[in-house]
């Protein structure tokens, strides 16, 4: 079991960071070759990057549209965000100043993360229109994110697991040595379904992550009169002229 | 009437006889609700909303294939791999929707039709399914668990169904979370439709006659310059001022370029009155092109890059013949976005260029002025600077209001600052006429809803989903008919203006009650001859 979760955490860090790597790669070679900022938009390089800031931080745009679908996601989200900072001390030796003062909030906000998710997957069955839009996969996705949560809570709340060699385990990894992990049920729940989730993440829709930042109705700044913008393949045309 | 863009007759019948009576006869405008409320799913209600395919004469004339092709199913997929890597929009949008269900009601023509597949996401999904299942790992391996499907003769039917029941309006775009804008994937749809030889006709015929003869409209040099004689004459006749309509004037300082629309149909023509009275009032040299006697560029519309760049090139030459100093842009809204937005790019009108081929235009143009400049730009900085004076009381007949048309609102901007595009027109209306009111917040601005007719859509055979697709508009504006006496709806877009005296009437207003902003304007400017 050890060896498994060893070799399982290895290769899904590597299918994780390369498959976003390489979406990311992807991404920055698409040309944009049109100004296609959703306007009103900001006119300076500082706007965009504020505008980016609350679209990324607050879901501004969301806020906008659908206060349900806002408070759940952020919920969910901020809660997501807490836990993953709070789990950097299983990482970490000594644990930062940062990270152990969260470390409160971060117990507390898997219970944001749950609700959110539980949230967000009655919209699927209970709301008609998001009933329609659902497939297989975008159930199976709120399903698996709820299983870590839930198993998360359970060793934290219900039937503890053996947390300190939890950590010599991921220390372990870090350099290359396997050190043994609990034999607990619910920790290997726990772990396999987080490199479940790393594994899909390059090819799935949580590629919306990296994506925000990319999506050219939000990152271009709105200035098409000022100066010329030129994708290199339309720049071919040009040359018939 | 096969085609739209022919002049509306201005008469009071509310509708032109039905050329084909059973079809006509089914188009009944949908109820208004009591509040915005989110209609119930109606599965396929709009399945038989079919556009006329394009003739393969149509589709030649513009470069594509007459009919579907052999081998149509590769070719579309190869296409939409040729698209991921030229667009960075659809390469993103493609993979980043999440499904959240943020804009399922944010689209008129799903609150009109309540047809799940105008839910902007399943627009969407139509060719999101096909992206997963040839581009992505899940989608070849496990095509059911992730919604992807085969590209077969029924999705494409549905393509040419769907994207040709969304106007391209953007309004999705804004709620978005990731700013998913389905006109992207419309047109990436429309392109690889056109591609594979499945064109809508009313698109392409127009394409055609711009080639051909310089306008959507298909008016030849002879019959505009007729047409702005007459116009001379009519305003002599009206305020006694001598008001030019010139064509094709070298030397003028201003080229302006406007839909053919204001050359002939109405409202629209008063707008271009109104030009004509700023620009004799603030003393200004301008003239109208025969070569470019069209704004509008329906290449945008099908997304395809060259169509859209050929056309804007008439623009450039047009200036670069007449050796013009200004370029300004007439009340039409995707028109708008094209100048504003695309013509640097496409054809170097603008500024800041460090290429030979945009240099060479920048260098003739005027670098004190915005290049393009909307009319409406042109219109409010004379009258901040004190050269225009308006008779306010003539325009006291009318309570009004503005229509945000959804191209200016959401993909351009005018002035100096984000926003400009909802306060200009604004702040002229109020320079001209003493009663405005808007409508609801949740209509204007950004939050505009299309008039129903944007897009490529203005066609008759395409008549049911524009009304219907008129119809949170038509509610915003029945509010303020009902509390303020509002019985003017201004605009600066010449699709809006069609497609309003089209539909208005099956709402129980007017065709009337729709005009320009500049045709307010005309009412209230003062002339030197006058008095």
């Amino acid at each position: 079991m050890n060896l498994l979760f060893a070799i399982l955490f290895y290769a899904a860090t590597v299918i994780l960071v390369g498959g976003i790597a390489y979406r990311i790669y992807e991404y920055l070679g698409t040309p944009a070759p049109l100004k296609i900022p959703t306007t009103p938009a900001p006119t300076t390089t500082g706007g965009v990057a504020f505008r980016m800031f609350r679209e990324v931080v607050f879901f501004e745009s969301l806020f906008k549209s659908n206060l349900w679908i806002w408070a759940l996601g952020w919920l969910f989200h901020v809660g997501l965000a807490l836990v993953l900072l709070r789990h950097l001390r299983y990482f970490t030796e000594p644990v930062n100043f940062i990270i152990a003062f969260i470390q409160p909030f971060g117990m507390y906000a898997g219970f944001a993360m749950a609700a959110g998710l539980a949230g967000l997957w009655a919209r699927r069955f209970l709301v008609e229109r998001i009933r329609y839009i659902s497939t297989p996969s975008d159930h199976l996705m709120l399903a698996l994110l709820l299983g870590i949560a839930v198993t998360g809570l359970l060793m934290k709340f219900v039937m503890h697991t053996d947390i300190v060699a939890v950590k010599a385990f991921f220390l372990g990894l870090m350099v290359f040595e396997i050190n043994p992990l609990p034999a607990h049920p619910g920790l290997y729940l726990h772990l396999g379904m987080v490199v479940l989730l790393m594994i899909v993440f390059p090819v799935s829709k949580l590629l919306h992550a990296p994506g925000v930042f990319f999506s050219p109705t939000r990152n271009q700044v709105d200035n098409p009169r000022e100066t010329r913008h030129l994708a290199p393949w339309a720049a071919k045309f040009e040359a018939k002229n | 009437m096969a085609d739209e863009t022919t002049p509306v007759a201005v008469a009071p019948a509310p509708t032109p006889a039905p050329a084909k009576p059973a079809e006509k006869a089914k188009v009944v405008a949908p109820a208004y609700r009591d509040y915005p409320n989110i209609p119930a799913l109606k599965i396929d209600s709009m399945a038989d909303s079919n556009p006329y395919v394009a003739a393969a004469v149509h589709n030649e004339s513009v470069g594509f294939p007459g009919t579907l092709v052999e081998g149509w199913e590769q070719k579309a997929v190869a296409k939409m791999g040729e698209l991921l890597g030229k667009y960075r929009s659809l390469r993103v949008y493609m993979d980043a929707c999440v499904h959240c269900g943020a804009c399922t009601d944010k689209c008129h023509y799903f609150i009109g039709t309540g047809d799940p597949k105008n839910m902007p996401v399943a627009r969407q999904d139509l060719m999101r399914s096909v992206y997963r299942r040839y581009y992505t790992l899940p989608g070849k391996l496990f095509p059911k668990l992730v919604g992807a499907r085969d590209m077969t003769k029924d999705v494409l039917d549905d393509w040419f169904r769907y994207y040709n029941q969304c106007s391209e309006c953007r309004r999705c775009s804004v709620f978005c979370p990731y700013g998913i804008d389905t006109a992207e994937v419309t047109m990436a749809a429309k392109e690889i439709m056109h591609s594979v030889g499945l064109g809508h006709k009313y698109v392409n015929e127009i394409i055609g006659k711009v080639h051909k003869i310089g306008n959507n409209l298909g008016l030849p040099g002879p019959a505009l310059e007729n047409t702005l004689e007459g116009l001379e004459e009519d305003v002599l006749e009206d305020t006694g001022a001598a008001v030019k309509y010139p064509l094709d004037q070298k030397g003028a300082e201003v080229l302006l370029v406007t839909p053919s629309a204001d050359f002939f149909a109405e409202p629209h023509v008063d707008s271009l009155i109104g030009y004509g009275k700023v620009f004799h009032a603030a003393g200004i040299s301008w003239t109208l092109s025969s070569k470019a006697s069209e704004a509008g560029n329906f290449g945008m519309f099908i997304g395809n890059y060259e169509q859209m760049k050929k056309i804007a090139m008439r623009v450039r030459e047009a200036a670069l013949e007449l050796g013009v100093k200004r370029i300004v842009v007439g009340e039409c809204g995707h028109a708008w976005r094209v100048a504003y937005a695309f013509w640097n790019t496409l054809t170097g009108i603008g500024a800041g260029a460090d290429d030979p081929f945009a240099i060479q235009l920048q260098k003739q143009l005027d670098p004190n002025y915005k290049q393009p400049s909307h009319i409406c730009e042109v219109t409010w900085d004379l009258i901040q600077a004190g050269r225009l004076k308006f008779n306010k009381e003539a325009n006291d007949h009318r309570i009004i209001t503005f229509h945000d048309s959804c191209n200016v609102a959401r993909g351009s901007r005018m002035g100096d600052y984000a926003g400009g595009q909802f306060d200009i027109p604004r702040n002229i209306i109020r320079a001209v006429a003493n009663h405005y009111v808007d409508m609801s917040e949740a209509t204007t601005r950004e939050k505009t809803f299309c008039c129903g007719g944007g897009g490529g859509l203005l066609t008759d055979e395409l008549l049911d989903l524009r009304v219907k697709g008129a119809l949170p508009r038509m509610e915003a504006l029945n509010r303020i008919v009902q509390d303020n006496g509002v019985n003017f709806m201004a605009t600066i877009c010449a699709i809006c203006k069609a497609q309003f005296t089209k539909v208005l009437p099956y709402y129980g207003f007017k065709m009337s009650m729709v005009g320009g902003v500049h045709q307010l304007v005309s009412t209230a400017i003062v002339l030197d001859n006058e008095q």
